[in-house]
């Protein structure tokens, strides 16, 4: 089976081609950063607008990349939520309406969950079950991936996303938009010496909150001023105070599930520092440790294919009405008949 | 002649399949779900037309103005089903398709299409009707202040659309039918008109038409 997918949940546009033989064929995208910087933040209705203008394209695009045509495609997936609810319908109905004319199956995809199966895209794909770590600009959570399509959440964060506070203190820092990518940057000049605190590391439980760093940030860099060092000081601080919190939470959910495979998904998941420590607790515990490939740490659609082949495979399909959510728990979601199973079979 | 039209910009979520001089026509007026609604009224229709996709000529749309998502959910499925059956697109003005069916609906040759764009603004546009044809936009589409919509008409005309219920005051018209929504039925008419032109786009090249562009302000800060 052959699988295009379409993912518009926030402010990338993003087309994938995916064979359940061959891998991967090609995907596409078109990031919107530009459009938003601006603004200082995704303004929805822009993002809506600018996905209808780029998915299109995209898919004609893509297609042509994966040297394939409307014949090879077996089934589209699309991402069906959370997100913004007019980026999501824009892709949903251009997918479900694609799918409609081409007469091939039609499935709405969880996004996070596509973050969960990001790592399935490499040839080093983890088994079942592992304990995943979903950090991004939108999501801070422990879940324990028992099969697909069966995810208990463990632990989240009660107030920002560890991306958000990156990105917010980033803008404190007078760093470009979206900051998170600079800050770690600018934390390679920075020395330790700046005290922050680790929140929540005192309490029971798998959850987080990183508000309050953001504000401790903010008061470390009001007493002294728009100094270059102390700004890499301050930046060399919060992120390690952040990766700290990350790490000592993840083993914790280790030791309390037993799992021994760890998957590190999303946009933070990108961030080296993280990469590392995670490596070394990793390491120290027995663990193994899975990352997608960097640039499947942010939004793409090539894991939204791995998650609508997994679907469409198991006979999931849409029937005609067009759906989007805003909101989506996912431990709400459910699993099909050949859980376990990876979707792709290299050969 | 064979063309599938859809709307959803507004309160109405209505489908048409023109073919062969009939038409057939699905029309409900949800006021939300029409992503839900659509594929499945195009897809009675087709097999009460007993057409398949690849037998028409061109998907017509209504391109706006009306609310942002609903348009949007309209033009993705018009580039969806055209991208897919190798058809050319025409997108419609959904003032047009509102001032179609009331120059029909009462006879006149002179319509003033009005719909509410909230935050006190109307999009708002003139259009001529020859009798018994189809119209012709003679006072440009715009959205404004409801103050700034009058026309200096001597014969008889209707104030048609939402944009007459929600700000009654506005031009004195001798007939205000503001309950009138667009619906696909005038947009598969109106796009025969368009085909016959020449006016049909590849999917690709069809953008909804918002009329209100400025969405969003520049912040300096926000934290």
């Amino acid at each position: 089976m052959r699988v295009l997918a379409l993912e518009s949940s926030c402010d990338e546009s993003a087309v994938a081609v995916l064979d359940e033989k061959a891998g991967l064929l090609a995907h596409r995208l078109f990031s919107q950063i530009a459009l938003h910087e601006a603004y200082g933040g995704v303004v929805p209705e822009l993002a809506s607008r600018d996905h209808l203008r780029r998915l299109l394209p995209l898919v004609e695009e893509t297609l042509k990349a994966a040297d394939s045509t409307s014949a090879d495609i077996g089934g589209i997936a699309y991402t069906a939520g959370p997100g913004l609810i007019g980026a999501l319908l824009t892709g949903a109905a251009l997918g479900r309406s694609l799918a409609y004319a081409w007469e091939v199956p039609a499935v709405g995809v969880h996004h996070l969950e596509g973050h969960l199966l990001a790592p399935m895209l490499e040839q080093s794909a983890p088994e079942l079950p592992f304990l995943a770590l979903l950090v991004s600009g939108g999501h801070t959570m422990l879940i324990d991936v028992q099969a697909l399509g069966r995810y208990q959440v463990l632990g989240e964060s009660l107030d920002d996303a560890a991306g958000e506070a990156f990105d917010k203190t980033a803008k404190l820092l007078g760093l470009p938009y979206p900051g998170g990518a600079h800050l770690a940057a600018l934390a390679e000049n920075g020395r330790p010496g700046i005290k922050l605190p680790r929140p929540m590391l005192d309490r029971p439980g798998l959850d987080f909150s990183f508000s309050g760093l953001k504000t401790a940030a903010q008061l470390a860099l009001g007493a002294s001023g728009p100094d270059a060092q102390h700004r890499a000081d301050l930046a060399f601080a919060f992120q390690e105070a952040i990766v700290d919190t990350l790490v000592v939470k993840t083993s914790r959910a280790l030791e309390q599930t037993g799992l021994e495979r760890l998957v590190v998904a999303g946009g933070v998941g990108a961030n080296r520092n993280l990469r590392e420590r995670m490596r070394q607790m990793a390491q120290a515990r027995g663990a193994e440790v899975f990352y997608p490939r960097i640039e499947f740490c942010t939004d793409n659609a090539a894991m939204i294919a791995v998650a609508g082949m997994w679907r469409l495979q198991a006979g999931q399909q849409e029937d005609l009405a067009i759906r989007a959510r805003a909101r989506w728990p996912l431990d709400g979601l459910e699993g099909a008949a050949n859980q376990g199973k990876i979707p792709i079979k290299y050969e | 002649m064979r063309i599938l039209a859809l709307d959803t910009a507004m309160e109405a979520c209505s489908a048409a399949l023109l073919i062969d001089g009939r038409i057939l026509t699905r029309y409900s007026e949800p006021g939300r779900g029409h992503a839900e609604l659509i594929l499945p009224m195009v897809h009675e229709l087709l097999a009460a037309g007993g057409a398949g996709l690849q037998s028409l000529d061109c998907i017509a749309v209504g391109r706006g103005p009306g609310a942002f998502t609903g348009i949007r959910i309209a033009m993705a499925v018009a580039q969806g089903l055209a991208y897919g059956a190798q058809l050319p697109v025409i997108a419609i003005s959904d003032l047009a398709a509102l001032a179609q069916r009331a120059a029909d609906k009462h006879g006149v040759p002179a319509v003033l299409a009005c719909t509410d764009a909230r935050m006190n603004e109307v999009y708002w546009g003139g259009f001529n009707c020859p009798s018994g044809g189809l119209v012709e936009c003679f006072i440009e589409e715009c959205v404004s202040p409801p103050a700034a919509v009058g026309v200096d008409w001597s014969g008889p005309w209707v104030a048609a659309g939402s944009g007459w219920a929600a700000y009654p005051h506005m031009a004195i018209a001798p007939v205000v039918d503001a309950a009138l929504l667009p619906r696909a039925e005038e947009i598969a008419r109106l796009a025969v008109r368009d085909l016959a032109a020449g006016r049909a786009l590849p999917p690709e090249q069809i953008q909804p038409v918002y009329l209100r562009d400025k969405v969003a302000h520049v912040t300096k800060s926000r934290t």
